[in-house]
């Protein structure tokens, strides 16, 4: 759990995800993760990670807001125990069903244009398509559809799930996300600090990108140096 | 001697005296209130109404917190 607060710190992480789970009644001097990591200083995303309908997701989240008072979620609802893809039928009800409770909702869905219009006309606080599936180290897939869904949208839009190395952050930023999602590229890394920090670096370097104007993409070569005084 | 009941508590079954207060419940468990959410029989119990309820046979309590992951 240190260790887990450590790199969380290296990474500069505005947001930290959380799972609801049964409190251990017989061991009751684990130490509970508010101990390490301070809610008032990052922000806890509650979110439904391993959930497969819609009821389960709800229970999780009404549960959540119990804890803390968290408005905040995060809400994934998956529909394939080999795949981890999203079941965006399930997802988009249960946004509906949220967003009318009154909860902000950022939504793990996949990266198709149609289903994040809906999700945002559902009342949706953030788009989260994956860029490939969770915990598959491949990075973003499918540039151009992230292309379209920021194209089409205000909201946050955040990569979440599928990034394998610190370049894959920075490619999501060039793309013009507003942030990325990390877990397992960071914990499983080798050296899993070192990760965190690449990770930081590479979302600085690719939002400065973006916001710097890229050239634009010729077939042909040009010359950078003048012409003029050539000898 | 009270009379005992059984409920089960986070899925395991637990033997405790009949009519046993919520609020008197969680005490014993040690549980920290203000990190914990508590749903008795699938509702989510009002964490300012513990002492108003009292536990009957085949009850089940989930009492859950907050774990790293995503």
């Amino acid at each position: 759990m240190t260790e887990c607060a450590k790199a969380i710190k290296i990474s500069g992480a505005d947001i930290v995800t959380v799972a609801v789970r049964r409190v251990n009644i017989t061991n009751r001097k684990k130490p509970l993760l508010m101990d390490y990591i301070d809610p008032k200083k990052i922000t806890y995303l509650p979110n439904t990670a391993g959930c497969f309908n819609s009821n389960e997701a709800l229970r999780t989240l009404r549960l959540a807001r119990e804890i803390g008072g968290w408005k905040l979620v995060k809400l994934e609802v998956l529909g394939d125990k080999k795949n981890l893809f999203p079941e965006m039928i399930e997802t988009l009800k249960s946004t509906e069903i949220l967003t009318k409770e009154g909860f902000k909702v950022m939504v793990y869905c996949n990266d198709d244009p149609l289903m994040a219009k809906r999700l945002e006309n559902a009342g949706a606080s953030a788009i989260m398509p994956l860029a490939a599936p969770i915990g598959s180290g491949l990075g973003i897939l499918n540039k151009i559809n992230i292309q379209i869904i920021r194209n089409q949208t205000k909201l946050p839009l955040i990569i979440d799930a599928g990034l394998g190395q610190a370049s894959d952050a920075t490619i999501a930023m060039e793309l013009g996300c507003d942030g990325v999602l990390v877990n397992t590229a960071i914990a499983k890394a080798k050296k899993p600090f070192k990760m965190a920090e690449a990770f930081k670096n590479a979302v600085i370097a690719g939002r400065q990108s973006f916001l710097s104007g890229r050239i634009e993409k010729k077939l042909m070569g040009s010359a950078s140096s003048p012409k003029k005084g050539i000898i | 001697m009270k009379k005992k009941i059984k409920i089960k508590i986070n899925g395991k079954i637990n033997k405790i005296d009949d009519k046993t207060k919520l609020s008197d419940l969680v005490k014993n468990l040690k549980v920290p209130l203000k990190k914990v959410a508590i749903e008795l029989n699938k509702e989510i119990v009002d964490k300012k109404n513990l002492n108003k309820i009292n536990l009957k046979v085949n009850d089940k309590i989930e009492i859950v917190h907050f774990i790293g992951g995503g």
